[in-house]
């Protein structure tokens, strides 16, 4: 008995050691992020960094202004959600709403292969296919364009938000439904007043995630948008992002410690600030509009 | 006035509503549907005059069709091996600390949040913490292991949130009559939850290598080389003791990777390399997602509580 107590305790340690994983990671990246961009700022100053529109850092002559890699984060990530937030609603209400048990079972789990199809294939994707379709329409547009990431991204995360949205309009209780069609609606009005308004909590955190994925999606832009800072929010031009711009930095050879090295920790401690300036917006919209049953 | 013909016309417009929606709802559906089709048919067809049993046997190269995935798909192998004896264990204790033991505390919201949070880190910020911790705090150096161990991070939530699902679907009678029995709360776990959630670990085990296995941003950024002409360090030896860890620290290439960088070449040749190794990666990464689907149907039917 002596020993099963012991071994208990052990086994209990071990895994709260584990549990604490998550925890040191967390930490890990912030220490890492912040120890890397003070060096970083200490040759940069954060007002240049902050406002100024040429990011040139491994040029000779040195420019550190993080602005064209943040509209071309922003450029894109608004273009994937034009194409996520309809697509992956329209989803949604139709299988929350209308599909039969079958239909729903059978399709959410393949459209979730969606997401699980390696970005460096959706790169492809958009260079041999995306863009040059999107030519015969648009015959100026350039071989690298910020358009044909941003719609392949918003492909990508299309089943994210229509898993979730999904989710979150079932667990609108019956009754509200049921109130709903007595007093003569249709289902397609139900959907659209009762079901959509009541999930919106969770319909907000699934618009929020969509964009944490597309703000950091890294090789689509990587390979389709180019990777020329350009500061410009035409989604016809090619741009870098912030992780493109990781990306290409860390394909060169730069020694460890230089000022290129120092800027990819100060670009990524500005992504990660960005996703979590959206995750705390989504928060408080969720408990804003969390609808009480 | 409101009509009873008035009312018939308006329902019966609202009925058309309804049914151009679902019309809607189904093209929508099928065209996202037919884009994954489209996809994987167009890597096949452009990569198709590649595919043969020395793409998989050559070293990449400079000329394109001499050029092969050798050195690509046992690199990901290897770092899969890592990622998942990293990952697994790590994130099922974790998974089973918060479901059977952890008392309603700070420390567990904290843990709790972690885990969520980690969940939407973007995944080139992993090979940011592990350029700096990994390769160069720890000294590992742009090595097999230090992927491995990055996406062994990455994945880790994955890990742990399919293993609590699995767990909290075991009944909580099951428990209470174990304990009813003397045993102990790790001899609980040991011999009845973890069997009986099994499937859903391993669901989750799929899911994150997967997950991993297509991850290219985080080991582009410690540092995986694009032109890898050598394989590394066999982990089988002839002499005793038989069995080399020295692959561990040897420099690496992988699937995504090697993709990458075939893509990134102006020459057009290197396209159809590109979409071949694009077309096995993207196999891959379905059939390890179809299993894993396959076992979630399989276990949630055969159990009957």
């Amino acid at each position: 008995m002596r020993y099963r107590r012991l071994r208990d305790r052990i086994v209990e340690t071990l895994l709260l050691v584990a549990g604490l994983v998550a925890v040191f990671t967390t930490l890990a990246i912030v220490a890492v992020l912040l120890y890397e961009s003070m060096a970083f700022f200490a040759h940069v100053s954060i007002v240049e960094f902050m406002t100024g529109t040429m990011w040139t850092p491994l040029f000779a002559d040195a420019h550190y202004g993080i602005l064209p890699l943040v509209a071309g984060t922003l450029t894109t990530t608004l273009v994937a959600l034009l194409v996520a937030v309809p697509l992956g609603i329209t989803i949604a209400i139709y299988l929350s709403e209308f599909a039969p048990h079958r239909v729903r079972e059978t399709v959410k789990p393949i459209l979730e292969l969606l997401g699980a199809v390696p970005t460096v294939v959706y790169g492809y994707f958009a260079l041999t296919m995306v863009t040059p379709a999107l030519r015969v329409l648009m015959p100026e547009l350039p071989g690298f364009n910020m358009l044909s990431a941003g719609l392949v991204i918003g492909l990508m995360i299309v089943p994210y938000v229509s898993s979730l949205s999904e989710d979150a309009m079932r667990a609108v209780p019956r009754y509200m439904r049921e109130g709903s069609y007595a007093m003569g609606a249709t289902r397609l009005q139900t959907a659209l007043r009762v079901v959509v308004p009541g999930a919106f909590s969770g319909l907000a955190a699934a618009f929020i995630l969509g964009i944490s994925r597309a703000v950091g999606e890294t090789m689509v832009v990587a390979i389709a948008a180019g990777m020329q800072p350009n500061f410009t929010f035409d989604p016809r031009e090619p741009a870098a992002t912030i992780t493109a711009y990781i990306v290409q930095v860390s394909l060169g050879d730069l020694p460890h410690g230089s000022i290129g090295y120092q800027s990819i920790f100060a670009a990524g401690l500005v992504l990660v600030l960005m996703t979590l300036v959206f995750n705390v917006v989504g928060f408080f919209l969720t408990r804003r509009f969390r609808e009480a049953y | 006035m409101v009509t009873m013909e008035g009312m018939r016309r308006d329902l019966a417009r609202r009925e058309v509503l309804d049914r151009i929606f679902v019309l809607t709802g189904l093209v929508v559906m099928l065209a996202c549907l037919m884009i994954l089709a489209v996809l994987f048919i167009d890597l096949v067809r452009d990569g198709w005059e590649r595919f043969s049993w020395d793409f998989f046997t050559h070293f990449a190269s400079r000329h394109a069709e001499r050029a092969g995935i050798l050195a690509a798909w046992v690199g990901t192998t290897l770092i899969m091996a890592v990622t998942a004896i990293c990952a697994v264990p790590i994130g099922v204790a974790a998974a089973i600390y918060l479901e059977e033991y952890a008392p309603k505390n700070w420390m567990t919201a904290i843990i709790e949040i972690n885990v969520t949070n980690l969940a939407g880190v973007p995944s080139i910020i992993f090979g940011l913490l592990a350029l700096g911790l990994f390769v160069y705090q720890f000294d590992l150096g742009q090595s097999i292991a230090a992927a491995g161990l990055t996406l062994a991070l990455l994945i880790l939530p994955i890990v742990i949130v399919a293993t609590r699902e699995a767990i909290r679907a075991v009944p909580k009678a099951i428990r209470e009559a174990a304990y009813g029995l003397g045993a102990t709360r790790w001899e609980v776990t040991k011999d009845h939850v973890l069997p009986y959630s099994t499937g859903g670990i391993l669901t989750g085990m799929i899911l994150g290598l997967s997950r991993a296995i297509g991850e290219t941003a985080p080991i582009i950024t410690i540092g995986a080389l694009s032109f890898i002409a050598f394989l590394p360090e066999s982990p089988f030896k002839s002499e005793f003791p038989f069995i080399s860890f020295d692959w561990l620290n040897d420099p690496f290439t992988a699937m995504p990777i090697q993709m990458f960088n075939w893509i990134s070449r102006p020459d057009q040749a290197f396209q159809a390399n590109a979409a071949a190794a694009g077309a096995i990666l993207l196999g891959m990464t379905l059939i390890m997602n179809g299993v894993a689907i396959w076992i979630r149907y399989r276990f949630r039917k055969k159990i009957n509580w």
